[in-house]
């Protein structure tokens, strides 16, 4: 199966051995992995900022740029939630109105297209210890992942998965919010946080690195003894 | 940045590192929290339920002027009386016009966020009437001099601890009382007022169109009594509380308890459909409905927030909201606040003022998620913010860093200029906000897009 991977702007700038691990699983899944070298970003991020101009051409980029595209796999709800559900918005009554309905089905985040597409849930990963999932706002509320990561971590050899309180709180990420608004973004880190510690796992694993760089970031502020992880970075662990 | 978004970004720094603060809400809608599910038992089909209530908004708000003018014909013939205000001020001057001629000294009023919205007690109060708020909750703030904190549980944010003190300052009464003995003073209190009032003030929950009558939902009686008590009843309601016929009631109560409260359906539902009629044994003389626009025909005249005013003011999304959980309800300085308030205040008043809190979300999404007449309340945060930019609020330094952002963003070469280290060195500087209580970021030597062709042996 032919499938094109997009990165991200941000996993392509901070975050490249993620991306590789995602490639990595999704070769071993048997797909004949393409990765077109023009891509750049979503255009999520000017939309969200009320820029929908600067935002629409990004968008159009991305457009052309998977238009020939079979499957379109990413490693982060975020992004895919915004293909999916917002780029209508942006492209109603234009001529790139079916172009945007067919990208919108053939767009994945990684965990569920291993898991609704490949219907595969077992890679032979290993990584010992407890766990906490987090489910990102993207994924539960813009995509409808829930089961999916926690079939795949279930899965991973040594890993006992523990689920936190307030698990389907947002983690306080939110793009520019993070920045805008630091301290109400920081309290809700916080508490994050505390309920990820609060099950003594010593892994947090999300399908999102946005989410991550954030609680990351807070983690290490406070020096706890918590290590982010990609779902993918944990799928491809030990083989 | 206005002087409205300075103040909401100092209070909610202060509010969002309050441990104390924090603690207190969460034991609140932690409570709420266990209750809703329950009550979502009830609906054999929840989301057909939601879907059709969403549905019989629309065709409310769609076809406003009709129906409101339904609403007069119907509710005039039993002699009721209709006002139309288009501002706060013609409303309040409508009250003064009534109060004057039944010679008001003393009014007794229901919770309402619409007389919060006039501010309908301050104004009384300097025409030397007193206003006294019934619901316990609106008393309670009102002794302590402070604005509802939330739009269905006004005094969310005390313990019973604070409000025994609270009694004990005000009233005199000994500092230990329990819920139950504090209610009982407020309740001794209050009974002399109706008895006292001329006149009684309540919100409506429902505008009956088909019918011509409001409906009004409660869990004390005391709205009952703010109604029926006084010669003259004032219902005061915003124009969007619409609903088309008696029927839709059957949908609108159950839905309003669950989401709001957790209750199957609320203590007191009272339909009122006029004064007194020949023949009848109680009810008002008189008895008045003012219609207030206040801005809410901005919200109607654009095709894309219109949906907002589908709003049955449960409070659902407020409860979900982590932000509105962080830094509550007095810190947006609003009458509305929470995911709803951010998203019509700024069309009620001033977009310029109050366009800060569309962008004071993380856009989670939950807030949508629980509206039980699914209004797209984090789209519409997003509409906000994109009307601000349109409208040319945006500050020029965001406006270049969109530009220059759109402009990268087109040429993949770009996105591979410089290394991780000038990266590091420029975004950890620019984002100062970041750092403060976070990590540094910490960007890769090379991007992903120029390691792809070197590990696939192109390099």
């Amino acid at each position: 199966m032919k499938v094109d991977i997009f990165i991200p702007c941000f996993v392509d700038q901070l975050y490249p051995e993620t991306a590789f691990n995602m490639v990595k699983v999704l070769e071993k899944a048997g797909c004949d992995v393409n990765y077109n070298k023009d891509q750049t970003c979503c255009g999520q991020p000017a939309f969200n900022a009320g820029f929908w101009e600067e935002s629409k051409a990004v968008c159009s980029k991305f457009l052309k740029d998977f238009k020939e595209a079979e499957y379109i796999v990413a490693p982060s709800a975020s992004c895919v939630g915004f293909v999916r559900n917002y780029y209508s918005k942006l492209f109603d009554n234009s001529s790139d109105h079916n172009n945007v309905i067919k990208i919108a089905e053939k767009t994945f985040e990684f965990s569920e297209f291993l898991v609704k597409v490949l219907g595969m849930d077992k890679f032979g990963a290993m990584l010992e210890g407890k766990a906490t999932y987090h489910d990102s706002c993207a994924g539960l509320r813009e995509c409808k992942i829930k089961e999916e990561p926690r079939r795949l971590l279930g899965n991973v050899k040594g890993l006992e998965i523990l689920e936190m309180d307030d698990v389907e709180t947002c983690c306080g990420f939110g793009g520019t919010f993070s920045v805008k608004f630091e301290s109400i973004s920081v309290a809700m880190a916080d508490q994050k946080v505390s309920h990820a510690l609060a099950t003594g796992a010593k892994y947090l694993i999300s399908t999102d690195l946005s989410c991550l760089m954030h609680l990351d970031g807070y983690i290490k502020n406070k020096g706890y003894n918590l290590q982010t992880l990609h779902i993918a970075d944990v799928l491809a662990n030990g083989w | 940045m206005t002087e409205t978004a300075e103040s909401f970004k100092a209070k909610s720094t202060i509010k969002s590192d309050d441990r104390e603060h924090r603690r207190k809400i969460n034991f609140n809608i932690n409570k709420y929290n266990a209750v809703v599910p329950v009550a979502k038992h009830q609906f054999s089909e929840l989301m057909v339920a939601r879907e059709r209530a969403k549905n019989a908004k629309w065709r409310a708000i769609e076809t406003l002027d009709q129906q409101l003018e339904e609403f007069e014909r119907q509710f005039t013939k039993r002699g009721g009386k209709v006002i139309w205000a288009e501002t706060a001020e013609q409303a309040l001057e409508a009250v003064e016009k009534i109060c004057k001629e039944k010679n008001c000294k003393t009014l007794v009023k229901s919770k309402s966020m619409v007389t919060e919205e006039i501010h309908l007690n301050q104004f009384l109060e300097k025409q030397g009437i007193e206003s006294v708020e019934t619901d316990l909750g609106e008393y309670i703030q009102q002794l302590d001099g402070e604005a509802p904190y939330h739009i269905v549980t006004p005094a969310m944010h005390k313990s019973k601890e604070d409000v025994a003190k609270l009694f004990a300052e005000k009233l005199g009464t000994p500092s230990d009382l329990t819920p139950e003995q504090l209610t009982l003073v407020a309740r001794v209190k209050l009974r002399e007022k109706f008895i006292q009032a001329e006149v009684g003030v309540t919100g409506a929950n429902f505008i009956i169109s088909d019918i011509g009558a409001i409906a009004i939902t409660e869990n004390e009686g005391n709205a009952r009594l703010s109604c029926a008590f006084p010669k003259t009843h004032i219902a005061i309601v915003g124009i969007e509380k619409v609903i088309p016929t008696l029927g839709d009631l059957g949908l609108f109560w159950p839905l309003l308890a669950t989401y709001g409260t957790g209750q199957k359906v609320t203590v007191y539902n009272t339909i009122v459909t006029g004064p007194r009629q020949e023949g009848e044994t109680d009810g008002p003389e008189d008895m008045y409905v003012i219609f207030l626009d206040n801005g809410r025909t901005n919200l109607l005249n654009n095709p894309k927030t219109r949906e907002a005013l589908y709003c049955i003011r449960c409070g659902a999304c407020l409860n979900a909201c982590p932000v509105y959980k962080n830094i509550g309800g007095h810190t947006y300085e609003t009458t509305y606040s929470g995911p709803i308030g951010s998203v019509i205040t700024p069309h009620l008043k001033e977009m310029d003022d109050y366009k800060h809190l569309s962008n004071a979300s993380s856009l989670c999404g939950n807030c949508t998620e629980v509206c039980p007449v699914r209004i797209n309340l984090h789209e519409l945060l997003l509409e906000n913010r994109h009307e601000a930019v349109e409208f040319g609020m945006a500050t020029y330094g965001e406006r270049i860093a969109w530009k220059a952002w759109k402009t990268g963003s087109l040429n993949r070469k770009m996105m591979n200029l410089g290394n991780g280290k000038l990266k590091n060195w420029m975004i950890n500087k620019v984002f100062s906000a970041w750092t403060a209580h976070r990590g540094k970021l910490n960007f890769s030597n090379k991007t992903f897009n120029e390691m792809w062709d070197e590990r696939n042996g192109k390099g």
